[in-house]
Parts: structure tokens; C-alpha cells; sequence
């Protein structure tokens, strides 16, 4: 017989579970795909719902962007995005993507996914941030390896410069002591025993 | 003799340790309830601790790669010393390890330098944390280190 414990462990494997990124960088008048996608135990009802909700940075309220319920996607038509939301999602492959489009500063903030698989609604929404820059930062870690390499690069090629010469010196001793035969270099110039 | 050897030799140890926590620890600035490094932004909430990759400034890159590369030219310099041990001529200088001890110390500044002028000015409860201390300790030691090596001759 299931016990209390063993039904909610039940019950929480069979939560939804919804994926959709951390954080999205954007330039300003861009367009960007926010994806949504979902994980479920159940198949894909046809009563399955999705939901965006925007919360712009540095403000405590949320404002409904888009759902879609029954079969028809609902954007916004009120609110900042009206007329910039479209959606680009397949509710048939569990996938609850919006576009948005001519992005501005001020859509800088958290969008909230929320995905229902009728019966299986229990589930954490997901959000993602939006960040949106005048230019496209560097990504992290190219500086840092750049700096790297080109200090390392240049010592590497110090000492290999360094030893080089040191071979090349004692080439040319070598040389010199070679081509000092009496009568043909003059005396200042081929000296024998170069050290 | 011996024992300035073994001095020195220990003192290099240390300040390579101290660069390698430096530049290791999450501890740069601490604040309140987060703590930040050269590599991560932490925040303990009550639900935990959650860690973001730190931002990715132009100057925090450079930052962590002289840290970097300080570490390196201190470890650099350990094995020139210990090579310069038992191949130096005698009443030779031991230049080579001076030169690279020395490049350390300058890169652990330079790092410095630049974390202090363009430090994360994050909430007014944060304050520098002890690796950030470390780094500013271990650059006049990689100093003093880089020359008594300029002036120590090997006799035997």
C-alpha cells in the first residue's frame, strides 16, 4: 500500500518541468526568439496552455504578454509589446517560442514562461532575462586568454630568440676559424682562436 | 649559507601560495550576503547558494589574466631558481629568476591596480575580502623576493 510520502514522491516526478534560458543578450533593434520548451510524462494534451509574463527591470509587477489556450495564440495587443510579438512556437512539439521584435532598452527585464500539460499542471515557471546592449560585449574569457597567450607567446619567443643566438654565435666562431687560411683574409680580420 | 637558501626558497613557497588563493578564493569583495572573485558573482539566499559566471567586463577579464600570469612567472621562477641552483657558475647572480619574480610582482600590481580603480561598486555594504588582501600582501613580498635574488650570489 502507497503511503502519504510515496504519493507526493509520485506526484513530484510526474511535475512539469519547463526549460527556457538564463539570460539572452540582444542589440538594440534586433529581433529575439525567446524559446520555451516543456518536459512531460504525459502526452501532449490538446488542452495545453502557455504563458509569457514580462517584468521590466527594477519594477515589482508582472504584465501578461501572451498565451495560448485551445489551439489560438493570444498576444499582446495592449501592453509594450503590442504589434513587436509574434508566435514561433509548436505546441504540438511541447514548444512555446515567441519572437520579439525591434527590441529597445526599455524591454530590458525577466520573462516568465508558464507551460500546462492538462493534467499534469504542477510545475515551476521559467524565466529568462533579457539584456540589451548598444554593442555586443566580449564574450568571457577572450581577453583573458588573450592577454595570456600573447605573455606567454612572447616569452617563449625571448627565449627561443636567446638561444638562437647563442647557436648562431657559436656557428660563426666556428666559421671564422674555418675560413682563416693564411694569405687569403686579412691578418685584422681572420684571427684564429676566436673565443 | 644553507640556511639563506632555504630562507629564500621558503619565502618563494609562500608567495606562491599566497598568489595562488589570491587568485583562486571568492573572496575579492564581500558583501552583505554575496561574495564575488575574479570569476564568480555568489549570493547566499535562504534558498542557498547560487553562483554567476562574473560580468564580462573588458577589466575583469584583464584582471584575471594577470592574476594568471602572475601565478605562472612566480612558478616560473621557482624552477629557474632550483635549475639555477645546480647550474649556476660560481659568484654567478641568479638574474633569470630575479627577472621573472620580479614580472610576478609586477603583474599582481598591475591586477591590482586595476581592480581597485574599476572594482565592482556593487551595494554599500561590501568590502574588500581577504583575497583581494592577499594580492596587495604578496606584491611587495614577490618584490623584496625578485631582489634578493638580484643580489644573492651563488657560492659553494
Amino acid at each position: 500500500m502507497l503511503t502519504l510520502a510515496d504519493l507526493t514522491a509520485l506526484n513530484q516526478s510526474q511535475a512539469i518541468v519547463i526549460y527556457t534560458g538564463w539570460e539572452r543578450h540582444a542589440l538594440v533593434g534586433s529581433d529575439i526568439r525567446l524559446s520555451c520548451s516543456f518536459f512531460s510524462w504525459r502526452w501532449t494534451s490538446e488542452d495545453v496552455t502557455f504563458s509569457w509574463t514580462y517584468r521590466p527591470d527594477g519594477s515589482r509587477d508582472s504584465i501578461s504578454i501572451f498565451h495560448y489556450t485551445g489551439g489560438v495564440p493570444y498576444v499582446d495587443n495592449k501592453g509594450p509589446f503590442r504589434d513587436r510579438l509574434e508566435f514561433v512556437g509548436n505546441p504540438g512539439r511541447r514548444d512555446g517560442s515567441i519572437l520579439l521584435k525591434n527590441l529597445d532598452f526599455s524591454d530590458n527585464g525577466t520573462f516568465t514562461c508558464d507551460a500546462k500539460n492538462p493534467p499534469d499542471i504542477v510545475g515551476r515557471p521559467s524565466s529568462v532575462r533579457l539584456l540589451v546592449f548598444e554593442k555586443v560585449p566580449i564574450q568571457a574569457g577572450v581577453i583573458t586568454g588573450a592577454i595570456i597567450g600573447v605573455v606567454l607567446g612572447l616569452l617563449v619567443l625571448i627565449v627561443a630568440i636567446y638561444y638562437l643566438m647563442r647557436f648562431l654565435v657559436a656557428r660563426r666562431v666556428f666559421n671564422l676559424s674555418v675560413r682563416s687560411v693564411p694569405g687569403l683574409c686579412p691578418a685584422a680580420l681572420c684571427q684564429p682562436g676566436l673565443q | 649559507m644553507l640556511l639563506i637558501l632555504l630562507g629564500v626558497l621558503i619565502l618563494h613557497l609562500i608567495i606562491l601560495v599566497l598568489l595562488f588563493v589570491s587568485t583562486a578564493a571568492n573572496a575579492w569583495t564581500v558583501g552583505g550576503s554575496s561574495s564575488t572573485d575574479l570569476w564568480y558573482n555568489c549570493l547566499t539566499t535562504n534558498g542557498g547558494y547560487h553562483c554567476r559566471p562574473a560580468s564580462n567586463e573588458d577589466w575583469i577579464q584583464a584582471v584575471q589574466a594577470l592574476m594568471v600570469l602572475s601565478v605562472l612567472f612566480c612558478f616560473f621562477s621557482l624552477i629557474a631558481f632550483v635549475y639555477q641552483l645546480f647550474r649556476l657558475v660560481k659568484g654567478g647572480r641568479f638574474f633569470f629568476t630575479a627577472i621573472f619574480q620580479i614580472l610576478a610582482s609586477l603583474f599582481v600590481m598591475c591586477g591590482a591596480i586595476i581592480y581597485t580603480v574599476m572594482g565592482p561598486q556593487g551595494d554599500s555594504s561590501a568590502s574588500y575580502g581577504y583575497a583581494y588582501v592577499l594580492a596587495w600582501v604578496a606584491f611587495p613580498l614577490c618584490l623584496i623576493s625578485g631582489l634578493i635574488y638580484i643580489v644573492l650570489r651563488k657560492r659553494e
